[in-house]
């Protein structure tokens, strides 16, 4: 075990040595090292979270087609401080009738919900906090404490909109838990485990993004919806809602709601990118080959699942910044009525074939899981076409009828 | 001591704790938070068991599911003339001894049960316990039968609490 | 593992009459089923422990669990539905106030 090959345990070690050289008891030394590496992590994930608000800042300046900070640092890199700064400044207001732990807590609570995912995000084959063996489950958990988050802003700022924004977050969230989970299962199904290293491990041969492209979109779909961005961020529209279930928080405790969502909207892009996109590692068999060896050092495969994240964050980016927002109702009839049956098509349609077809030999294997999305995918596209023509002959209908009817009276 | 005991007795109080406040606190939305905390106490319970599916279903169905359903209950049933005055009848002594003696009769049952002081033995090697739980809940001689019967009652269940908080339409 | 089995079981026990002092004790339909759930989580960790310290080949504790689970998810959903009805029409939660049926 070197550092190059599996830096996290190196240290480990090391530090371990030193301890129990100043004669610490084993145990006391361990919890020690573990809280070190926790807050390592925290660290680590908090300091991405200041680069992402300004590539946020960056990216949506350009698809708007202007330039975006350029005033402060080179390129603007300066301003995610200044923004921070300027956040800790400011008065920090505690509304009138609030609920006041509450209140005080509900930022905490959403912020930690997404830092505890990154306890599983694997950045490389030996650096990842802990594999745990329900990986998947642990996401949609982490998910559950967000929810609660939510509704304990909403209901503590004593505030109508932030009530009103907050049950429009929690029932959009709870209900777009569904397909993710039933999609979930996908990945699942096809690694044969839950444990998030696992799923990365079993795509050294192929993508599931090839092998199931529909999954993908659903669940690009679904993570869009959690996270609350457009198009289905009626929840927190400035112009219909002001501002939603953060209304009456300033400062710093809006600063934790906004850096969250950032974070957050970036772990899922990274969760796109291990679920379907092979995650650190996933170059199809290439790294075997010799010359290519370099690309199993794990601080290439860390580097490797960054851009690869990064990838996810400016697709789910991409879509914020160019679709108009979604009305609510919409929204929850688009999940129940088309995303929920789909999605169970879709993985009765996965778990069949994948026994039926494992026995085939690799390429008519990734040959048939493909097809068979592809036909799933254009037939729900007929249904959909055809139901749209009913619709649209439904209502000329009564139109002319009623013309008719005034005709003769 | 071991680590583990401590940590044990730490999230054990942390779940008798939070029980005592939900039963005592007046506020009922302050009631279901702590709820909330107790019920991640019983998760991390789990964990310590080496349960860690039903750890995670924990927070997800109850914290997720249950707990969001209570609040949203409490918010829209709330009237504020009833959170003020008591929030426990007025023979309250009852319940309290009723619990204080079916508490020590259990606690005089538990220490008479046999092996009742044994630590666990480690798992057996090769026992992966979520696929062991999956093969359990399917498998035709195992507990198939509870697991589509349970399946069955969420759906009436779901039926029906739709159709009896269905708005009438005049 | 060096908890002993006592601990888990009294801690359930504690848990349970805890639960069973709300469900007596509290006026409001709601906080008593809050109460409810005390209990139910109780006896899951009686069944979880002893899935753990007697046999934990035998998974007959956790599939018990996991449909307790479920069993409870649909008693808070039918609950909490015909506690909001009743709302509705008697504009009360409070128990006592809930009683059309008493001669």
């Amino acid at each position: 075990m070197t550092f190059w090959n599996n830096p996290i345990n190196f240290i480990g070690y090391w530090l371990n040595s030193i301890l129990t050289g100043w004669h610490l008891p084993a145990a006391i030394a361990r919890v020690l090292l573990y809280v070190i590496g926790i807050i390592v992590l925290i660290l680590f994930a908090m300091t991405l979270d200041i680069g992402l608000v300004w590539v946020e800042r960056k990216v949506v300046a350009r698809f708007q087609d202007r330039l975006g900070p350029n005033r402060i640092g080179p390129f603007g890199l300066i301003q995610p401080i200044a923004d921070i700064i300027k956040m800790v400044i400011k008065e920090d207001i505690t509304p009138d009738g609030a609920d006041k732990i509450i209140y005080n807590i509900a930022p905490v609570l959403a912020a930690t919900s997404v830092i505890v995912l990154w306890a599983i995000l694997p950045l490389a084959s030996t650096i990842y906090g802990v594999d745990l063996n329900v990986g998947l489950l642990f996401i949609v958990a982490a998910g559950a404490l967000g929810t609660l988050a939510i509704i304990m802003a909403g209901w503590s700022s004593n505030n109508k909109y932030a009530l009103l924004g907050a049950f429009r977050m929690v029932s959009n969230m709870i209900s777009y838990e569904i397909p993710m989970v039933i999609i979930l299962l996908i990945p699942t199904i096809l690694a044969n485990t839950m444990s998030v290293r696992g799923i990365t491990q079993a795509q050294s041969g192929m993508w599931f993004a090839i092998l199931s492209p529909l999954a993908l979109l659903i669940f690009l779909i679904s993570a869009i919806a959690e996270l609350g961005r457009s198009p289905f961020d009626l929840n927190e529209a400035e112009s219909e809602i002001v501002a939603g279930f953060h209304i009456e928080y300033t400062g710093m405790k809006f600063g934790w709601f906004y850096a969250g969502e950032l974070l957050h909207a970036f772990t899922f892009g990274g969760f796109i990118a291990i679920l379907f996109f092979g995650g650190y590692g996933g170059f199809f068999g290439l790294e075997k080959l010799a010359a290519l060896a370099w690309l199993n050092i794990p601080f290439v495969q860390a580097l490797v699942f960054i851009a690869k994240a990064m990838f996810g964050y400016w697709v789910i980016m991409w879509i914020k910044y160019s679709v108009p927002r979604i009305r609510i109702d919409h929204m929850l009839a688009f999940n129940w009525k088309f995303l929920v049956p789909l999605s169970l098509v879709v993985l009765v349609n996965t778990a069949i074939l994948n026994k039926i077809l494992i026995v085939l030999p690799n390429w008519l294997y990734v040959l048939g899981m493909f097809a068979s999305n592809i036909v799933i995918g254009y037939v729900t596209v007929e249904i959909l076409r055809s139901y749209g023509r009913n619709q649209r002959k439904a209502e000329k209908l009564p139109d002319s009828h009623a013309q008719t009817q005034e005709q003769t009276v | 001591m071991t680590a583990e005991q401590i940590i044990f007795l730490l999230f054990a109080a942390l779940v008798l704790v939070s029980a005592l406040m939900v039963v005592i606190v007046r506020n009922l939305l302050h009631a279901a938070l702590w709820l909330v905390v107790s019920l991640f106490g019983v998760a991390v319970l789990y964990a310590i068991l080496q349960a860690n599916f039903l750890a995670v279903v924990q927070v997800v169905v109850y914290i997720g599911a249950i707990a969001i359903l209570f609040i949203f209950a409490v918010m829209l049933t709330r009237r504020e003339a009833m959170e003020k005055g008591r929030q426990t009848r007025n023979n309250w002594w009852i319940p309290a001894m009723l619990g204080l003696l079916i508490l020590t009769g259990l606690v005089v049952l538990i220490f008479n049960f046999p092996n009742v002081e044994q630590t666990a033995a480690a798992l057996p090697v090769g026992l992966d316990t979520l696929q062991a739980l999956g093969i359990a809940l399917v498998s035709p001689d195992a507990y198939v039968l509870p697991f589509e019967v349970a399946s069955v009652l969420m759906l009436a269940a779901l039926v029906g609490a739709v159709y009896v908080a269905t708005v009438d339409k005049k | 593992m060096s908890i002993p089995l006592a601990w888990y079981l009294v801690l359930a026990a504690a848990l349970f009459c805890i639960g069973l002092y709300g469900v007596l004790s509290r006026k409001n339909a709601i906080a008593i089923l809050l109460c409810i759930e005390l209990m139910l989580n109780a006896v899951n960790i009686n069944l979880v422990a002893f899935w753990r310290y007697q046999n934990p080949a035998q998974m007959a504790g956790q599939a018990f669990a996991v449909i307790v689970f479920a069993v409870a998810a649909a008693e808070v959903a039918v609950g909490l539905a015909l506690i909001i009805s009743v709302y509705r029409r008697r504009k009360t939660v409070v128990a006592d106030e809930i009683n059309l049926m008493k001669w």
